[in-house]
């Protein structure tokens, strides 16, 4: 086409103009959905095994034979059925602290609120069940369930209704109200709902042998594990596949769009942020129902925080979050065994769940760099 | 205790005895954390940088005996966990906050990991300026004692102040957290300035971490922290990125922190844990007043992630 005045661009038709750009447009969108997924699975693999590395010349440094310690990670984390068994009490709690993180993150918000939702959910179970004492058994536990699961999806929610009507940033209001919720339930344990019979630490009032969820047949593993991959799998399909998850995922992706497509921007964050403080809530009842059979301080052991780490490591997709918190329950339930046998401190986990979290971030920044995976 | 001896009087003097003693590791985080926050990065990981400063400066002050050794390999620790925390953020499309919280878990193991052999031995303490000599009362001496630590960082405080609002390098740093594309336009590397700004923020919550673990509570143990270096976060929004008022927040956060346990010497025992988390409600209800859906807080620099 021979150069021409502004005048005559104009009059172009508008099917010719902008050819280029909209056809790559178009092969980017009609790409497989799961090459994004595979890409971010990658990603993780790829930041795990660098984790790995780095932990494998960390011990090296400290004096151990990293092969060996790989083989007491894997064996204290699946190599038996005993350790099966332990990695997946581990990663019960972690599954729903993750979906904490993972539900806010799809509209955008960056939550770190778990543990105080879980600690106040355990706190609630614990009042919840003691108010229903003398109901019939599965009764109890629902109420107790139910109970923590408002408890936590209050907590949280207020982050979500703090964040749309105030402007409060919800990082940060969800970390103070950790401090606030465990300051909160010490009081509570160490006082006014306090068993004085137990003399060994601040521990509430017991519930009733009545209330507890057993184990799942064949297995020492409770059923919360099940409740917790049952709520996982509803959330992703709920996330995938309906209005209100396609909702929640322009409103993560671009907020001026949801704005535009008359989105009601403040009902899907409250709604995201009641769905994961709900899923952590829930977690601290199963850990006092299943595990404790009371609230104490055993409830406040970090769980909210490497739910965090599953949520990111995850990608924030409550299916991936299934394998990913059996990997870290995994590593957190080797590290008696490292212990035992290579006498390292029991901080060790912690430094390779460290490790594994900077890497997956690190990767972010490759992230749509390695399209050629799609094709 | 002598405080019960003298009524509520001794509880005034043990609040400010305690807040004298408790806010000097609060400063220095919320010291660091300006630093960094004024260059446009949030650094959520000091809880981390903490813990391993005071991990180093209680293992190389009880190696080499000397504690102020220990201060500077504190400080040295906290700058290479910075460093750590800048060179990742410096990647493209990496969540500072995130990579914050990381490096809180990841410093918090290692301090653990490395720091095991040393919770039995105990190192050679800073000393301790006595300011209450002039007094016979016991109560008010004890709470007259202060660090050298405590004096360094009132006059870190006023220096920051000053430096930020008047030197060449305050100007770029503040040009860095306010606008990014215009300290590009004048040739300044914005990474390498939040780089350089994070790694100071953690040699400063080094040093708050020796000062746990080289005066007081002056031991090392894996429940040293309450939380100061995740408190510095919030101590900064209170502050309002501001230094100077950096101190008296930390004062502040000292005192309320010192409430519980100064109730607890005339008798009132009841509410200790409740009093415990009364930084955090004041931060919280502070945060719920000052903020607004329609404009960022007041004094926060424009291009950190949590004002937009």
């Amino acid at each position: 086409m021979p150069s021409s005045s502004d005048s005559a661009v104009d009059q172009q038709p508008l099917t010719k103009l902008p050819a280029a750009p909209w056809s790559r447009q178009l092969s980017l969108a009609s790409a497989p959905a799961y090459a994004a997924a595979l890409e971010s699975a990658c990603l993780s693999i790829g930041a795990l095994v660098v984790a790995l590395v780095l932990f494998g010349i960390f011990v090296a440094v400290g004096g151990h034979d990293p092969l060996a310690v790989y083989g007491a990670l894997y064996l204290g984390a699946f190599g038996t059925r005993f350790s099966i068994e332990g990695a997946l009490t581990q990663a019960s709690p972690i599954i729903l602290t993750a979906l904490c993180t993972a539900v806010p993150a799809r509209v955008g918000l960056l939550v770190i609120g778990g543990e105080g939702a879980l600690v106040l959910g355990g706190l609630c179970a614990v009042l919840c069940a003691t108010a229903s004492a003398g109901a019939p058994g599965w009764i109890g536990a629902l109420v107790a369930l139910l109970g923590g699961t408002c408890a936590g999806a209050a907590w949280i929610g207020a982050v979500g209704a703090l964040k749309q009507w105030r402007g409060v940033n919800e990082t940060i209001s969800s970390l103070l109200l950790n401090y606030i919720a465990i300051a909160l339930f010490n009081h509570l344990i160490s006082g006014p709902i306090r068993d004085f019979s137990q003399t060994l630490k601040a521990t509430s009032w017991p519930v009733p042998p009545a209330f507890g969820i057993g184990s799942i047949p064949g297995w020492s593993v409770h059923w919360g594990l099940v409740i917790g991959i049952g709520l996982c799998i509803v959330l992703f399909v709920v996330l995938r596949y309906t209005t209100l998850g396609f909702s929640m995922d322009i409103l993560g992706g671009n907020r001026r769009a949801a704005q535009v497509a008359g989105l009601p921007i403040g009902r899907l964050l409250i709604v995201a942020c009641l769905i994961g403080g709900g899923a952590a809530g829930l977690a601290g009842a199963i850990e006092v129902l299943a595990v404790h059979g009371a609230a104490s301080e055993s409830l406040i052991v970090g769980f909210g925080y490497t739910g965090i780490l599953v949520a990111f490591l995850a990608r924030q997709n409550p299916l991936a979050v299934i394998p990913v918190a059996l990997l870290v329950g995994g590593i957190s339930a080797s590290g008696g065994l490292l212990q035992r046998r290579f006498d390292m401190p029991d901080a060790t986990t912690q430094v390779l769940e460290g490790l594994i979290f900077i890497c997956v971030l690190a990767s972010s920044a490759f992230a749509g760099r390695i399209r050629w995976l799609a094709r | 205790m002598t405080a019960s001896g003298i009524g509520w009087y001794g509880v005034a003097l043990a609040i400010i005895g305690g807040a004298l003693r408790v806010s000097t590791p609060y400063l220095f985080v919320s010291l660091g954390e300006v630093l960094t926050e004024k260059s446009g990065r949030v650094n959520l990981g000091l809880e981390g940088i903490l813990l391993m400063g005071a991990m180093t400066g209680f293992a190389v002050g009880s190696l080499s005996g000397s504690p102020w050794l220990g201060v500077l390999a504190a400080g040295g620790a906290g700058a290479l966990l910075g460093l750590l925390h800048a060179g990742i953020c410096n990647l493209p499309r990496v969540n500072d906050i995130a990579v914050g919280i990381a490096l809180f878990l990841f410093g918090m193991g290692l301090a653990f990991y490395l720091g095991k052999p040393f919770i039995a031995p105990r190192a050679a303490m800073l000393p301790a300026l006595q300011l209450g000599a002039w007094s016979n009362e016991p109560a008010v001496r004890a709470a007259l004692e202060i660090s050298p630590l405590f004096l360094i960082g009132i006059a870190l405080a006023i220096a920051l102040r000053w430096g930020l609002a008047n030197t060449r390098w305050g100007l770029v740093l503040r040009m860095a957290g306010e606008s990014a594309d215009a300290a590009r336009a004048l040739g300044y590397s914005v990474n390498a300035i939040r780089t350089l700004a994070t790694m100071c923020g953690g040699f400063l919550g080094g040093i708050g971490g020796a000062f746990l673990s080289l005066y007081y509570p002056g031991n090392w143990n894996e429940g040293l922290s309450s939380g100061q270096g995740l408190m510095a976060i919030a101590l900064v929004i209170f502050a309002r990125w501001n230094p100077l008022r950096c101190l008296w927040a930390s004062l502040l956060f000292g005192g309320a922190s010192a409430l519980g346990p100064a109730l607890q010497t005339v008798g009132v025992t009841s509410g200790y844990y409740l009093y415990s988390a009364a930084p955090y409600v004041l931060t919280l209800a502070l945060l719920v007043y000052s903020s607004s859906t329609r404009h960022t807080l007041a004094g926060a620099p424009s291009e950190l992630s949590i004002s937009r």
